[in-house]
């Protein structure tokens, strides 16, 4: 893995890999959902499909056109704490990759007519993902109200029509001049090149990049939940109940070593039929149709900064009952964190936990985004191939701690309530 | 404090104009090897050292298999063996990085999972295991049974689902391959008994594939599966033609159907038009056809509806194989409100396809997508993998790959446009909307005869 600045600032990594004729090129700014303005929910998003617009030298639709007319794939996506743009091409193709990605740093083509046209895109990706659908917008989008006080925290990522409609473009300039300069951004580039090649290319096209710094970036700490938090809401299309609850982790950057035992201990509990609340509660209680453990809003343990969380969500049986599986859970927690765990299921987990890392890996587009991430975010870029280490070393006295830390009164839980039960 | 004197920074020049490709690179399939065992059963192992891990994926025919007892099968498959538990069978594989699972479709029940490469022989084991000595035990079945009647029930209310099924009754009518999920009241009816019956009768070596993909060596691991898998039982006498599908009838265009959902926020548009199998000499152009029209964003309708016109955040169409029959499909989703013009310039677009040769600059950005999607498509393990499974289920091996590639380069304008004017034609088309009727019927009602479907 090689990393380079260039002089205006812009980061760069590179990670070849001659096995496949492919390359991934991802451009990650250091915003997101977080960042945005009240009155502007969803803003980030939004933002997001006008970087495909059109640029200083390419009209509406040519960015598509050209990714998708040299055998690759394109697409762009918005967290909590940044926004990706990203391609996958075969690897002749990686010189257009990189003019298209510098081209838009530059600056996108942000009119009245693409922007309407995409407020309007962007309402029916809502129709489509939350309102016309069962539990569209369970837990990501309906938990962390409930969990969180501040605006940046608690409020809809997707937004509301309302502040969609209600977007300008001066808006869209304003968020451009402020989040997208090249030094909020990484460029990096995984897989089939060679890499003194590749460094004269980004250099040829990212090297007149203006230079612009990088905004200071607020604190979106909140202080942690001392009483317990619950909230249900009707879905109307849902047939049958659901529930999600969180609990604060530590900072996943600045107390990785304190924050890792949680991301093992959300397997621990879920993985397959051999992890504890599957086996408890899906094949011993009956209580769940299904069960699942992460870490961060978004499921993205190693892409989000604080302040963050471990989630446990679960599909009921028609008639479930919340209450009771809430005290289930509470002594599944108890008892793992005073009797421990069994002989062979911490490495069993993590043995299990290297394969899903290594998987990731193995596609181009995983690496090349993951990589971005974390260099953006801790200046690690390695630490994609120490994971498994990582997560390796994690011990079962530090399971059992976090298990303990999982207490009701730190808890915010969300239900759904069904509204289509037949 | 003096400035320090520092080197001045060569600003490379704007570069304003698109780079050409570089050279294409050759494809290269990767190194396999492939044995049908004594019992049938065939292995094919390919090697891709990427990462130390393995993909394996088991195929076995189950066409015109009980949908609800195949469904309940493969829902139940690892539920426990004579000597393991579920937990104890998950526990094993976990044990060496691994998982497995089940699943089927109306052609096929399919066995998925992966590993470190390290743990490939407990994996296959496992397998084994599970392939010889699945037990259906009651109170396991009875726990799947009421998930799966659960699950069903989640997919009942997704439109999604609701307007794939409503389109699948009008394309199949009485096939087989009109049912693709049972009904509850269908599920709750199995027991034990009828999913040992039918473990017996179908989950057999002969006729399925095993496909090995990782970091492994391929004789080898051909080898190690002969070992391990090689004494899995032949079974009963059946020809496996007792079990053929019959093939799709051909579509019978009529009028749109509507599906009603009252207050839906959006109208699910779905059609259906004729395909052609993978080996088929009109496959390659019909593939090129589909993309112009609708099968990836820089298509046709993509850029109407949803970059001109704002209808739709996802429209795409596409072929779909199955082992009797290929159809085509076209789906959005839109605005209720804009229901009548987005079937409009569907339509519209799909009369010009049919009707008006391509340019020559759409078909080559179409053919290199087609092209460069085969080489990201087998740049990692599972892609592989899923790959040489699907292959083996129509007969293929990755050779077609380059075959197909082959075909992809060569294909010329004259013989897309006849693809589209044959297969993408308006007039061919079974067409269903599921959206709140009473708003969207009059605007469709305007463009073409529609029907209500029968609640």
């Amino acid at each position: 893995m090689e990393r380079v600045t260039l002089a205006n600032g812009l980061r760069v990594v590179l990670a070849p890999d001659r096995s496949a004729p492919v390359v991934g090129v991802a451009v990650v700014y250091d915003v997101g959902i977080r960042s945005e303005p009240e009155g502007r929910t969803g803003f980030a998003h939004l933002f997001e499909h006008l970087m495909f617009q059109g640029s200083a030298n390419l009209e509406k639709l040519a960015h598509f056109r050209h990714v998708q007319g040299s055998g690759g794939t394109f697409n762009g996506s918005t967290h909590l704490d940044y926004t990706d743009y990203f391609e996958v091409l075969p690897s002749n193709a990686l010189e257009r990759a990189l003019f298209l990605e510098a081209d838009r740093m530059r600056g996108p083509r942000l009119t009245e007519e693409n922007l309407r046209n995409q407020v309007d895109v962007v309402k029916e990706e809502i129709r489509v993902n939350v309102l016309n659908q069962p539990y569209g917008a369970f837990p990501w989008l309906s938990l962390p109200p409930v969990m969180f006080d501040t605006f940046p925290n608690a409020h809809d990522g997707y937004g509301s029509f309302t502040d969609l409609e209600s977007a300008t473009v001066a808006d869209a300039a304003d968020f451009f001049e402020r989040y997208y300069a090249n030094g909020n951004a990484v460029l990096s580039v995984a897989g089939d090149f060679d890499v003194a090649e590749a460094t004269a290319l980004i250099e040829r096209h990212f090297g007149s990049v203006p230079a612009r710094p990088a905004p200071v970036r607020p604190s979106f700490d909140e202080p942690d939940l001392t009483a317990e938090r619950r909230r249900s809401y009707t879905d109307r299309l849902a047939p049958l109940p659901a529930v999600a609850a969180a609990w604060r982790v530590p900072d996943p950057i600045t107390d990785f070593a304190g924050y890792l035992p949680y991301v093992v201990l959300a397997e621990v509990l879920t993985d397959g039929d051999a992890s504890r609340l599957v086996e408890r509660l899906v094949l011993k209680d009956r209580s769940v149709t299904s069960v699942g453990g992460y870490l961060g809003f978004m499921g993205e343990p190693f892409e989000v900064r604080d302040p963050t969380a471990l989630l446990l969500q679960a599909h009921l049986p028609p008639g479930g009952d919340t209450d009771k599986l809430l005290r289930s859970i509470d002594e599944e927690l108890d008892r793992l964190a005073e009797d421990g765990l069994a002989p062979g299921e911490l490495a069993r987990t993590q043995a299990r936990m290297a394969t899903h890392l290594l998987r990731d890996t193995d596609a181009v587009l995983s690496r090349t985004l993951r990589m971005a991430v974390l260099e953006q975010q801790r200046g690690e870029p390695e630490l994609l191939n120490q994971l498994p280490v990582l997560l390796g070393d994690v011990t079962e006295e530090q399971i059992r701690a976090a298990a303990a830390t999982l207490r009701p009164q730190r808890r915010a839980t969300v239900e759904v309530i069904p509204g289509a039960a037949r | 404090m003096s400035p320090a004197k520092i080197k001045p920074v060569q600003v490379p020049e704007l570069v304003t104009t698109l780079p050409a490709l570089g050279p294409t690179t050759k494809l290269q399939l990767p190194k396999e090897a492939e044995a049908t065992l004594p019992n049938g059963l065939t292995v094919i192992a390919i090697r891709r050292p990427s990462v130390p891990l393995v993909e394996v994926r088991l195929r076995i025919p189950f066409g015109k298999a009980h949908p609800a007892r195949a469904a309940m099968l493969a829902q139940t498959l690892l539920s426990g063996t004579d000597t393991m538990s579920s937990v104890e069978i998950a526990a094993e594989l976990q044990t060496v990085g691994g998982g497995l699972s089940a699943g089927v479709d109306p052609d096929r029940l399919i066995l998925s999972g992966n590993g470190l490469v390290g743990g490939l022989e407990r994996i296959l084991e496992l397998l084994g295991e599970v392939l010889t000595a699945a037990r259906y035990p009651a109170e396991e079945v009875a726990t799947e049974r009421a998930r799966l009647v659960d699950h069903i029930q989640v997919a009942q209310s997704q439109p999604q689902h609701v307007a794939r099924t409503a389109l699948l009754k009008r394309i199949y009518g009485r096939h087989p391959y009109a049912n693709q999920l049972p009904e509850p009241e269908q599920v709750k009816a199995i027991r034990p008994a009828q999913l040992r019956a039918l473990h017996s009768e179908r989950v057999r070596p002969a006729g399925a594939t095993l496909v090995l993909v990782g970091d492994i060596t391929p004789a080898k691991a051909i080898d190690t599966a002969e070992q391990i898998l090689g004494g899995w039982a032949i079974g009963g006498d059946v020809p496996a033609t007792k079990w053929a599908v019959p093939a799709v009838p051909s579509l019978v265009p009529g009028a749109l159907m509507v599906v009603d959902r009252p207050e839906s926020v959006q109208s699910s548009l779905r059609m259906a038009l004729p395909a052609v199998p993978r080996t088929h000499p009109d496959h390659a152009a019909l593939m090129i056809a589909n993309l112009i029209f609708g099968g990836y964003f820089s298509s046709r309708w993509v850029e109407n509806i949803r970059e001109d016109k704002g209808y739709t955040y996802g429209p795409h169409s596409a072929i779909e194989h199955l082992v009797a029959g290929s159809s085509l499909t076209v789906a959005a989703d839109v605005a209720t409100e804009v229901t009548g013009p987005a079937m409009l310039e569907t339509l519209y677009e799909l009369g010009r396809i049919a009707s008006l040769p391509p340019a020559e600059d759409e078909l080559e950005q179409a053919r290199q997508y087609a092209l460069g999607s085969l080489r990201l498509g087998v740049a990692t393990q599972a892609g592989l993998a899923g790959l040489a499974t699907t292959y083996a289920g129509s007969g293929l091996r990755l050779n077609h790959l380059a075959e197909h590639s082959a075909r992809l380069a060569a294909v010329t304008r004259d013989e897309v446009f006849a693809a589209a004017s044959t297969y993408l034609a308006p007039a061919r088309a079974v067409t269903v909307v599921l959206g709140d009727a009473s708003r969207i019927e009059a605007p469709l009602a305007a463009l073409t005869p529609i029907e209500k479907a029968q609640p």
